[in-house]
């Protein structure tokens, strides 16, 4: 182990569904595990949003920092990966914990020969054992020889061999059509003869099928082991989903530890876990799932995958167990019992934590800002987050998880405006969509028994259920006790419901009180909850953990309050518009706040997080980000403030309501950050600074509404008040379109009305990310967005420094930012949108608080803003000359959609926000840092034909990625004249490159006129050669399809050919400033200039 | 219904078991399953059991057979969130239903967190679970109303009666019980073995056997005079022995150790004791007061497997002679089976 001076270490890339902030955790943690050990550590990720993406600050090393001594924001691909390797030579790699994109790439540089080629060593896991667990056959036999169960299942192309697989198997067995879209003729058959009808229904669309012994119904449960090099293995966590097999254990609720499994069957799972991971020779961390049959006690293993993942960064934060950095030091070659617990400090890591606390998370759905998409859930993974609740029963995590998901719900029951009602609560339990654990709770409110809910469910197990049952008697109670003219409660009721996780909101609403005076009546009879640790052993030995939860089960504070502290709260879960990007910011924060001595407490309910690993503050609070337990956290530690404006908007909305029970937020005042958010008095602050911005009209009416839009004049954007990554936003092009979006709109929230402004058209899109101090600019990045406005600013492409925005326009908006930070005394981080229209600049929008591109223009800069901004929150004196403008190189930043996940959804960039995170790579030209941002997010380079390049050059390119083989066809879409025309000048260029063009009808018309040759394509369906035909055979390597209505609804041709773009992953791309800059650019570029360079190379 | 300890502390709660008072030595597990084999576990005996795990019951009670004795041995149980309701296939009552049938008093709503942290700092205490009512005149605990249970025969209370003979196989050994929990028998049980279990003061030196296993059990090994002077004849003779928990302390005794009262006890699922030889590090399931200590050991006995929290001992072995003993639990049930292999080893040993 002593060997190794130099480790290269592989990231996850943009967040995705399937694969999100957790990689940051684990990632992270490998870094310190290695810089302890005094290794150098060399990464690739280009998620510039991430933690671990951070390089040393000034002055200081990478050892002292715990950070990447070398930082490539690169693509995941294999040529860069060569590149790096090359000039790097690290002696060793890790696959394990940048998800499943690190373990793919790795795999590939083996299967090429690169890592024996350069001498790299694989630390932990070996490859052939990864293979063994990737490839569904050889894990079969491989547990087969050890008698372990696996689920059984075949691949049938013909009605014959499918009936021979059946039977093989046993009746009821599940059929799944294989290379089917969205689980598309799935399903279970008891007979022979159901086998063959369906067959004949799935033949006719796929020519494969999947024949799979049924395990729905049975109990999912999952183990995390962990084993060293020399065997010894454990068991750090097990747990259970309470939605049983069926739904995919990223959609499931799931509880740690197991609760309805007996000694017997946990640790019989146990043994075989311990059995399977020592046979197949896992070295480091791993997660094994099992079904267990809840009548039978039967079990099939499902899978073991063999890295970290999101169920073992789960498992870190619900026991308090730092498995991403034990799993580094195992990798490393030390053996567990050589390892000390980091919670205790004085036991050893070879040990199996004891909960005295119940974990429950419960997945972020974020399905409704998709139109079309399907709210079902099922075998995929269709989550962007997820939170994780601790308490000392059911009930009160329940109520707990739910409120933390921040979608409004303010627990199991008792809703504001009887929201979260499930009229079809029968129907959504059976076939379960997102909204299943309210349909739940409607079936109870009706009467519904808890085994018919149970049957219906497919199996969630009665215990559960009872649980949820009491919750829902509790509820009732409490109503009852609402006697006329007495609002208060008997002490022992409103503790009961304490302890069954009521929040005070709820208590409020059930006996029509207001959450203060439930609050003042609390404290009157001193129902107050405790703060307790996470100690890993159950409170066995003395721990000096600083890993907290708020409960009231409980008499007794584990813990006194801090001396010197300050509170930062995080960004809640993982969802569209809020993502790691906050997280980072956050740890920003706690990282100056403690260096300026302060003991720093985190607030954060997010487990796929940097934020809450228990070494980056002094105290980690696992807890809810509501007023009501930031105030009990406040009011318990005494804390001298609370940094609201690093953790994006739950904490941001926090702001007013804290500060009026006399919470000092820290930075600019809450009343100041109010006139920012609330849209009248920042308009009127506008007009009185002569700062111009688009027209607006705000409405309650729909009749009104269409009044104002044609007055305003179509297009028009329509929005609620307050927004959220643009939910509920839409472009209306006419009165039809206007008034079907407002009934969604209105239905959405009815508290706000609804606010109709002019959409300005071909204008393009700036932001300001700045600091100040006191009203006085201190430093500000300006970025510029390649898609026009309309693409939200979460799903544009970024580019700093400008590359077509005038200095006079730059000019200009400095000056607005300044006055508009004077006008609102900011102190801290604020973020400021502009459209800019021939030279001409509008205000859209101004967030006094971090943005989602801080962590992008930190880095892109070299300045780290939070840390000026927390500075200058603390009062200190951050004025100084920041360069921000004039770089030596260019920054692209790019969205990551997550569309193939998401079916139905039409991929097309829009005005509410659909990426689920970015990406980030530096160049010495725009087009460079363009095609490697682009590369780094998922795209692929059409491949050209025909293509005659001298040898070298050929070789040249195929080691950046572009392959030099010749079948590249392009498929080109382009509604309406101006798209055309606009393009043109780009598919000319296009046209040069020996590729061959696929058009439309139209444009391919438009091309021809224009002397481009192109093979005309038919509408789906019509005369051949048509459009469906041609992306189904694959014969396409890029499509370019721009709607007709740029952030509209187009034909549905349109949405046709961007779905099976998705599907069939072919690169896509749907606007035409993109498409424009794309062609550009790959037109220009030579491949010797798509250049791996560090971070700290460019800055 | 209250818990009082010796010191005064009172920890309030609901009752769910029978409604009587209760007597004896408060421990705390800190295991997150089987509730059912340690109420069954004789070792528990004159204990009242504090779970830190808050949930209890979940999944019930099931028939006798998975029992690790025939009765709830303990003298009563805190919790902290009992579930009334229960789901699972195997159950035939609740907890709550085995308790009352069993005259066990129990408490619910109690913050176990903060009474196991108690006795950890205290180290273990006695108490009173206290049926009396609330509102009832009730006159203060005098200290004479805390029992000692250590002070008492345990073993004698728990042990069988007179011998009883399991199996029809060629090899015989010969089962103590001190207090046995059953799993060992069922973890002894092969087609090639006869198993004659005998009461703990039991002279088994005119029982033919093969080899001896001296069971685990519940108090001070000190009040096992009678077992360990057995014991001693027995180590005239090189037949294997087997020491499990008690046993293990028994067995030192004889060998002419010595052994002492630990803080607050092992009684948990996740005990990493590290076996001395080879380095292997296991998870074992404990429940035990005493340990045996290693300096006392007489030089031609080693130890076997230490525990890699505390360094306390876990295991001794007589350097030429198959005599071992485990201070943990190899028949698990409740907790993890990772040496499971010592029952293996230990019957080899008898066929070498």
């Amino acid at each position: 182990m002593t060997t190794i001076k130099k480790v290269l270490l592989l990231g996850s890339g943009g967040l995705k569904i399937g694969q999100a902030g957790e990689f940051d955790y684990s990632g992270t943690q490998a870094i310190k595990a290695l810089k302890e050990e005094g290794i150098r550590v060399i990464l690739i990720n280009p998620n510039i949003a991430t933690v671990q993406t951070d390089s040393p600050a000034q002055g200081t090393d990478a050892k002292s920092e715990n950070v990447a001594d070398v930082v490539y924001l690169l693509p995941l691909t294999l040529p860069f990966a060569v590149q790096v390797i090359k000039k790097e030579k690290p002696d060793a790699i890790l696959l394990g914990f940048g998800g499943q994109t690190a373990l793919n790439l790795g795999l590939e540089l083996e299967e090429k020969g690169i890592l024996s080629k350069y001498k790299v060593q694989v630390l932990g896991t070996p490859v052939s054992v990864i293979r063994e667990t990737e490839d569904r056959d050889m894990f079969i036999k491989r547990l087969q020889k050890i008698d372990v169960k696996t689920a059984r299942s075949f691949a049938a192309r013909n009605i014959s061999d499918a009936k021979k697989a059946a039977t093989k198997i046993g009746y009821p067995v599940m059929l799944r059509a294989g290379f089917a879209l969205g689980g598309l003729g799935s399903g279970v058959v008891r007979t022979e003869k159901e086998l063959v009808a369906k067959l004949s229904e799935i033949f006719g669309s796929s020519p494969q099928v999947l024949i799979e012994e049924d395990l729905c119904g049975w109990k999912e449960v999952e183990y995390e082991i962990v084993r060293d090099r020399t065997d010894n293995c454990i068991s750090v966590c097990n747990m259970e989903n309470i939605d049983p097999m069926g739904i995919h254990t990223g959609e499931s609720m799931v509880v740690a530890p197991s609760q309805t499994l007996t000694n017997e069957e946990y640790h019989r799972l146990r043994e075989i876990a311990i059995k399977t991971i020592r046979h197949l020779g896992v070295v480091g961390e791993c997660n094994i799932q099992y079904a267990l049959h809840p009548k039978t006690g039967d079990y099939r293993v499902i899978e073991v995958n063999a890295r970290l993942s999101r169920s073992s960064a789960l498992a870190s934060k619900a026991t308090g167990y730092p498995l991403a950095f034990i799993a580094a030091k195992l990798a490393m070659g030390f053996t567990l019992p050589q390892l000390k617990n980091s919670v205790t400090k004085s036991t050893t890591a070879c040990f199996e934590p004891a909960l005295d606390y119940i974990v429950l998370k419960m997945p972020r759905w974020d399905l409704t800002k998709f139109e079309n998409a399907i709210t079902q859930i099922g075998t995929e993974m269709k989550s962007v987050g997820e939170v994780m609740a601790i308490g000392r029963s059911f009930e009160e995590v329940l109520q707990k998880a739910i409120r933390m998901l921040s979608i409004g719900a303010d627990g199991f029951v008792a809703h504001k405006n009887g929201n979260f009602r499930v009229a079809n609560y029968l129907d959504e339990i059976k076939h379960p969509t997102t909204r299943r654990i309210f349909a739940i709770a409607e079936a109870l409110r009706r009467g519904t028994s808890v085994s018919k809910i149970s049957r219906l469910s497919g199996g969630i197990d009665p215990w559960f259920l009872e649980k949820m049952k009491n919750i829902m008697r509790c509820s009732r109670n409490l109503r009852r006790s609402d006697l006329p003219g007495r609002s208060d409660l008997l002490r022992e009721d409103m503790l009961e419901a304490k302890k069954l996780g009521f929040s005070d909101i709820q208590i409020a609403t059930l006996i029509k009180s207001t959450e203060d005076k439930i609050r003042q009546e609390r404290m009157r009879h001193k129902i107050l909850p405790v703060i307790k640790q996470i100690d890993t052993l159950a409170g066995e030995f003395p721990a000096k953990t600083n890993y907290l939860y708020v409960t009231y089960n409980g008499t007794e504070n584990d813990i006194g309050r801090t001396k010197k502290s300050m509170i930062v709260l995080g960004s809640g879960p993982y969802c569209i518009g809020s993502s790691v990007e906050f997280d980072w910011s956050c740890v920003q924060a706690l990282k100056t706040l403690s260096k300026n001595e302060y003991e720093t407490i985190m607030i954060n309910s997010n487990p796929e997080t940097v934020s809450t690993d228990y070494d980056m503050s002094s105290r980690l609070y696992f807890e809810e980000l509501s007023l009501e337990r930031v105030l009990d956290i406040y009011q318990f530690e005494k804390a001298r403030g609370v940094v609201i404006s690093t953790g994006g908007q739950i904490p941001n909305n926090l702001a007013l309501p804290l500060h009026k029970r006399g919470v000092r937020i820290m930075g600019t005042k809450p009343e100041d950050i109010d006139r920012a958010e609330d849209r009248h008095t920042f308009s009127k602050l506008l007009d009185r600074l002569e700062i111009d911005q688009p027209e607006w009209v705000e409405l309650t009416t729909h009749k009104e509404a269409a009044i104002a839009a044609a007055r305003i004049g179509y297009p028009v954007l329509v929005r609620p008040s307050y927004v959220l990554s643009g939910s509920a936003m839409s472009v209306a092009h006419d009165e039809t379109s206007l008034l079907r979006f407002l009934k969604r709109a209105v239905d959405i929230s009815t508290e706000h009305p609804v606010v109709i402004s002019k959409f300005i058209e071909n204008a393009r899109e700036i932001e300001i990310d700045g600091v100040a101090s006191r009203g006085k600019l201190i430093i500000y990045a300006i970025t510029e967005h390649v898609e026009n406005a309309g693409t939200h600013s979460g799903d544009a492409t970024v580019v700093l420094p400008p590359q077509r925005t005038y200095m006079e326009t730059i000019r200009r908006a400095k000056h607005i930012t300044k006055d508009v930070v004077k006008e609102l005394k900011i102190t801290g981080p604020f973020n400021i949108q502009f459209i800019a229209k021939d030279n001409h600049l509008q205000v859209i929008e101004c967030n006094v608080r971090s943005s989602r591109s801080f962590p992008f223009v930190s880095k892109a800069t070299g300045y780290n803003f939070i840390d000026i901004a927390t500075r200058a929150m603390l009062g200190k004196d951050v004025s100084g000359d920041y360069r921000t403008l004039e770089l030596d190189y260019i920054a692209v930043k790019s969205p990551q959609f997550s569309y193939a996940r998401i079916k139905g959804a039409d991929p097309v960039s829009n005005v509410e926000m659909a990426s689920t995170g970015e990406v980030a790579c530096f160049g010495d030209t725009f087009s460079e840092a363009l095609i490697k941002s682009m590369l780094a997010s998922g795209f692929r380079l059409p491949r050209p034909k025909r293509r005659r390049l001298p040898y070298k050059s050929r070789r040249s390119r195929s080691e950046v990625g572009i392959p030099t083989k010749a079948s590249g066809n392009i498929l080109i879409s382009l509604g309406k004249e101006e798209n055309k025309i606009k393009l043109l000048s780009a598919l000319q260029e296009l046209a040069k490159m020996n590729f061959k063009l696929f058009a439309t009808e139209h444009t391919a018309d438009f091309m021809r006129e224009n002397g481009i040759a192109c093979e005309k394509v038919y509408k789906i369906g019509g005369k051949e050669p048509n459009v469906g035909t041609l992306i189904e055979k694959g014969k396409v390597d890029l499509i370019i399809n721009i709607p007709a209505q740029a952030f509209g609804r187009d034909a549905i041709d349109g949405y046709i050919i961007r779905r099976k773009a998705v599907d069939l992953n072919i690169p896509l791309i749907t606007n035409r400033q993109l498409a424009e800059a794309f062609i550009m650019a790959f037109a220009g570029i030579k491949a010797s200039e798509l250049k791996s360079i560090s971070v700290d190379a460019y800055t | 219904m209250k818990l009082t300890l010796k010191d005064g502390t009172v920890f309030e709660g609901k009752s769910f078991g029978a409604p009587v008072s209760a007597s004896g030595e408060v421990v705390f597990n800190t295991g997150m399953v089987g509730y059912v084999e340690s109420l069954s576990d004789p070792s528990y005996a004159g204990q009242i059991i504090v779970l830190s795990y808050p949930l209890v019951g979940n999944y019930g009670v099931p028939e006798r057979k998975y029992f690790e004795s025939d009765k709830i041995q303990a003298a009563g149980l805190i919790v902290a969130d009992y579930s009334e309701n229960y789901s699972h296939q195997l159950a035939c009552e609740s907890l709550s239903e085995w308790l009352k049938r069993s005259g066990v008093p129990a408490i619910t709503g109690v913050d176990t967190r903060a009474l196991a942290k108690k006795l950890r700092e205290h180290g273990v205490m006695l108490g009173i679970i206290d049926a009396r009512p609330v509102n009832a005149v009730r006159r203060r605990l005098t200290a004479s109303a805390f029992v000692d249970p250590n002070k008492e025969n345990l073993v004698a209370r728990v042990s069988i009666k007179k011998p009883e003979t399991y199996g029809n196989g060629a090899t015989t050994i010969v089962i103590v019980d001190c207090g046995m929990k059953e799993n060992i028998l069922r973890s002894l049980v092969r087609p090639e073995i006869t198993i004659v279990r005998v009461p703990w003061d039991y002279d088994f030196a005119n029982e033919p056997h093969d080899a001896l296993v001296i069971s685990n059990g519940p108090g001070d090994p000190n009040m096992c005079g009678n077992t360990i002077e057995n014991l001693k004849r027995a180590m005239l003779m090189p037949k294997p022995i087997l020491g499990i928990c008690l046993g293990t302390q028994l067995l030192a005794l004889a060998a002419g150790g010595s052994t002492y009262k630990l803080k607050y006890g092992h009684r948990s699922q996740n005990q990493p004791c590290v076996d001395q030889e080879t380095g292997r590090c296991y998870i074992t399931s404990q429940n035990h007061g005493y340990a045996v200590d290693a300096k006392s050991l007489p030089h031609d006995w080693a130890v076997w497997f230490t525990n890699a929290n505390d360094g306390s001992v876990e295991g001794i072995k007589h350097k030429s002679k198959a005599w071992r003993a485990v201070q943990f639990h190899p028949e698990a049930a409740p907790g993890p089976t990772d040496t499971a292999w010592i029952f293996d080893e230990f019957i080899r040993s008898i066929s070498i």
